[in-house]
């Protein structure tokens, strides 16, 4: 197969010709590693690569599963037996998993061969991939702008054809947010069908792992592949695998549509991102969708819940890199008090450090009942307004992110701003309701615009349906996902 | 100096005897070579997650109904945030906000008062740092080993009352098969939290914490000690202050760890990788079903059904293993007041005599019924029963093997005896005759002759009865 040929396969058409043996998954992964020495200097999608061990899988591949011999990234957050996991932190800079993470243990037994671990921001703590220890990630279309975060490299790595598909992280928008950025698809599972073990914490009570991918029927698959009850995560829930066929024969017909109006009206979003949502608004009625405004008040309060819940979390969760039994350690120490301050000090990021202290300040016995409780009561309000926009709508809609794809530097130059820009993807977060980013458009200067799409719990078939309509029928109209994309997700 | 009075809390952590960890499948066994027993989960590695084992809220649940305690229906987990090397995850899992049971109370004999309890809540266990010449090493074998935590209201105003509360604790949790309580082991810990007042003064003092009690004996000098610095503090004019203690056993006294101001802030919040723990009205009720006989009741019934002395049935039942003991022997030789004394008796006696406590004592349980059934029967003299039991304690010896291999049986033939009967009556004519003559205590001096001629181990019945046969057929 020509490679030109071989590049516009999707995902399950990959697997599909490695299955009739038309490639083998030692080609594919050729392919891979001839784009990551093209490329990867540039853009530094990856911490690590794992060709010879990724080689190895390939030639010695079952062909059954579901995903058979295609090549995969997961982020450096997730647990792969003997393969370093450093969280983009000096932290665990050298750190070896010692097992491997549920989810990418079922990547594994699909077929997929599994690349690499992608660049991310600190801990999954940033919105730029920035953050990282190695050094930032550049967005595969214009190097000087970053490809969002935290799995900013993951989405680069696929966006490049570094890698079929990628399984990031998303705790406040992580996957979605550079799925956006990056003109590609990620999905943000219903909190709790995907376990969590081996998935390094950030914020527990809202982490989650997921695909981000070139098309939506690929997302399916992904999820299909990595759903499921597991008894290493007591909070993960069993969920149904969703229908490929529905997904394909969904209609937008007579379905409720609410538009987040706090989020649409926002002054942080764009005009550019604004129109590109108005399009797929009036898009979705003309298909026959009722599509009407919504009023959700507790939004304009979703960044503040969300940081003071993930900060107070992440603060406990990030206790246990002390330097006394793994990790960095720092030197020259006499006590454990010292161990604990320097190493900690030494090892974490400026954004890590900030959001321990948050966290501390809310968690604080001075300040609990007025931050930590306030927020936790908040989250439960927002649930149910959620819960009750659900009893009414079908699908809730709003922008991805605020902006398009930001220039370098930008985040850490003003946090705060880069706090608000969460203010779209945070609400599905703290609600664990999936969402899903899918493309709608482009920048006068050619970056892509997302769109997100939010159905309750469990609704993943609803959110992929409504997404497949627009890639399918969309695309067509408006030709935005650029040069060289696929209206079924090649490269 | 003035009366003063004591009022002491107490916070108990003993630790559960559950097969495996409370968030991991790591055995709990105690004495493991360091560091062997961990995984990811309790060496908290990055990215793995507690799963709770059911065991632990189980038995937390029957610990708590056997306080009289109300089990929460919803129970949470929360984490609890400090930094230290024993500390793997940077923080204990712990229970804050709905701990496991509330309210309840345990009643202690001497003297007799009713101790409250304020609550009760699982955790798990950190590791344990090893101090020697070359260094300090950290074992994480203990972390995650599961722990209840007993926090009693400040009902007690002597070290009388701590002792006899927690013999009573310790007691009803062994009955009760969570837990094994051995102080030196460390899966029973008790923080003694005290302060003292004037006779008559209503509020409360400041109170001290005093921790490293590895046994009631300290934790009864503790209490003594530690109300009476403070009150001579009082009487120079200090203040007591709100602090950590530390109890050295070796000299007795109570030293400063650390003051309450620059305690740790730990930042407790509702534990997010565990669920809402839930227990309904037919699940508590269940486990209530479970519950072994406890020793009050247990008292109560040896002193209504089997009719023994109250006394009796307070020994019996203060110890798990002596109350085991105690069923297993009725069970054979159906004497309740036999086995009684028995265990009472010889047995304490020899238990004592090895300097063994409860847990020390490996012997069989059905041993000493069957020397009792033994002597009953005649088959043994009471003397060969002592050896008996000696034997059964030191040794495991089965009570019929070793009376056999040491020739222990009471010679009941009488044609075996007879003999030795006729030589006696011989030997001592002039006894015979007196006694023939109407001098009658001379036969016990006779019978003692011919016993002592068997070596004691004629059946004194049988052998009394051939003895008059002699004595009346000349």
């Amino acid at each position: 197969m020509e490679k030109e040929e071989l590049f516009s396969l999707p995902a399950y058409a990959l697997a599909e010709a490695v299955q009739n043996q038309k490639v083998t998954a030692e080609e594919a992964l050729d392919a891979v590693f001839q784009r990551i020495e093209e490329r990867e200097s540039d853009l530094h999608a990856y911490i690590s690569t794992r060709k010879e061990a990724a080689q190895i899988e390939a030639r010695n591949l079952k062909m059954q599963g579901k995903l058979s011999g295609v090549p995969v990234a997961i982020k450096d957050n997730l647990m792969l037996s003997g393969e370093k996991t450093t969280c983009g932190s000096k932290m665990l800079q050298e750190y070896v998993a010692p097992y491997t993470a549920t989810c990418v243990r079922k990547l594994q037994d699909s077929g997929c061969v599994i690349v690499g671990k992608t660049n991310m921001d600190e801990f999954g703590m940033g919105v730029s991939t920035e953050t990282s220890f190695f050094g930032a990630t550049s967005h595969p279309k214009a190097p000087s702008f970053v490809p969002g975060g935290s799995s900013g490299g993951a989405a680069a790595a696929v966006a490049s054809g570094e890698a079929w598909a990628a399984v990031g992280t998303d705790t406040g928008g992580s996957i979605r947010q550079p799925a956006a950025f990056c003109g590609l698809v990620g999905l943000r599972p219903t909190y709790g069908t995907i376990s969590r073990h081996g998935l390094v914490a950030f914020a527990s009570s809202m982490d989650i792992a997921g695909p981000i991918t070139r098309s939506v029927k690929d997302s399916a698959l992904f999820f299909n592949v990595m759903h499921g009850q597991d008894p290493k995560d007591q909070t993960s829930v069993p969920s149904d695998d969703v229908s490929l066929d529905q997904i394909e024969q969904y209609s937008v017909k007579g379905k409720r549509i609410g538009v987040l109006r706090e989020l649409l009206e926002s002054k942080d979003v764009d005009e550019e991102v604004s129109q590109a949502v108005r399009g797929v608004m009036d898009f979705y009625e003309r298909s026959g969708a009722v599509v009407e405004m919504v009023d959700m008040s507790l939004l304009d309060h979703a960044v503040a819940i969300y940081y003071v819940l993930s900060s107070a979390e992440a603060s406990s969760n990030l206790a246990r890199y002390d330097g006394v039994r793994y990790g960095f350690r720092a030197e020259g120490c006499r006590n454990p008090d010292e161990l604990y301050t320097k190493t900690r000090s030494e090892g974490f990021g400026l954004e890590v450090k900030r959001r321990i202290l948050l966290g501390n300040y809310v968690l604080s016995s001075e300040h609990f009942e007025d931050c930590f409780r306030q927020a936790e009561r908040a989250r439960e309000m927002m649930r149910r307004e959620f819960s009750h926009a659900f009893s009414k709508y079908d699908l809730l809609l709003s922008p991805v992110s605020a902006t398009t794809a930001p220039h370098k530097g930008k985040a850490a130059a003003d946090p705060l701003a880069s706090y608000l820009s969460d203010l779209c993807t945070v609400p599905a977060s703290l609600a664990g309701i999936p969402a899903i980013s899918v493309p709608c458009g482009q920048s006068r200067s050619g970056m892509p615009i997302g769109v997100q799409l939010m159905a309750d719990r469990f609704g993943e078939q609803e959110i992929l349906g409504a997404a497949r309509v627009l890639e399918r029928e969309y695309y067509s109209e408006t030709d935005i996902a650029g040069k060289g994309a696929s209206s079924d997700g090649g490269i | 100096m003035e009366e003063f009075e004591t009022i002491v809390g107490l916070e108990v952590h003993v630790e559960l005897k559950t097969e495996s960890k409370i968030f991991c499948s790591c055995p709990t066994t105690f004495g493991a070579a360091p560091n062997t027993h961990i995984c990811e989960v309790c060496a908290g590695l990055p990215g793995a997650l507690p799963r709770l084992n059911k065991k632990v809220p189980e038995y937390a649940v029957m610990t708590g109904l056997a306080l009289h305690a109300e089990i929460t229906k919803q129970m949470r987990f929360d984490r609890k945030n400090y930094f230290y090397p024993d500390l793997p995850k940077g923080y204990q899992i712990s229970q804050l906000y709905a701990p496991c049971a509330r309210n309840g109370y345990l009643e202690i004999d001497d003297p007799e008062k009713k101790i409250r309890i304020h609550e009760l809540h699982m955790e798990d266990d950190a590791g344990k740092l090893i101090h020697d010449d070359t260094g300090t090493y950290i074992d994480f074998s203990r972390c995650g080993v599961p722990l209840i935590e007993i926090v009693t209201e400040p009902d007690f105003r002597s070290a009388e009352e701590v002792v006899s509360f927690l013999q009573k604790l310790k007691t009803m949790l062994q009955f009760l098969g969570v837990s094994d309580c051995k102080m030196q082991e460390g899966s029973m810990r008790v923080d003694v939290n005290l302060s003292v007042r004037k006779i008559g003064q209503e509020t409360l003092g400041t109170r001290t914490e005093m921790k490293n009690l590895s046994s009631f004996r300290a934790v009864s000098k503790a209490v003594a000690y530690e109300a009476r610095r403070q009150w001579e503090a009082l009487g120079r004019g200090e203040k007591i202050l709100r602090e950590t203690r530390r109890w050295d056993e070796k000299n007795e006294i109570s030293v400063s760890m650390r003051k309450k101001e620059d305690a740790a802030e730990y930042k407790y919040f509702p534990e997010p990788d565990l669920p809402v723990l839930c227990f309904s009205e037919e699940e508590i009720r269940a486990i209530k079903e479970t519950l072994p006989e406890l020793p009050e009741e247990k008292r109560r019934r040896y002193i209504e059904e089997l009719h023994l002395p109250a006394y009796d049935a307070g020994i019996l039942t203060s110890q798990r293993q002596v109350a085991d003991l105690f069923e297993k022997t009725m069970e054979i030789c159906h004497d309740p007041k036999e086995a009684s004394n028995w265990i009472m008796g010889e047995f304490m006696k020899i238990r004592n005599d090895h300097g063994d406590d409860e847990e020390d004592f490996t012997m069989r349980e059905e041993s000493l019924g069957e020397i009792i059934l033994l002597q009953k029967a005649g088959r043994i003299s009471r003397a060969s029963a002592k050896a008996l039991l000696l034997a059964a304690y030191e040794e495991n010896a089965l009570p019929k093997e070793y009376a056999e291999a040491h020739d222990l049986w009471l010679i009941t033939d009488k044609a075996v005896l007879l003999p030795v009967v006729e030589q006696v009556i011989k030997d001592n004519p002039k006894s015979v005759s007196e006694y023939r003559a109407g001098k009658v205590k001379n036969k016990q001096f006779l019978l003692g002759q011919a016993m002592r001629a068997t070596k004691g181990k004629a059946d004194p019945s049988i052998l009394e009865g051939v003895l008059q046969e002699c004595l009346e057929s000349e």
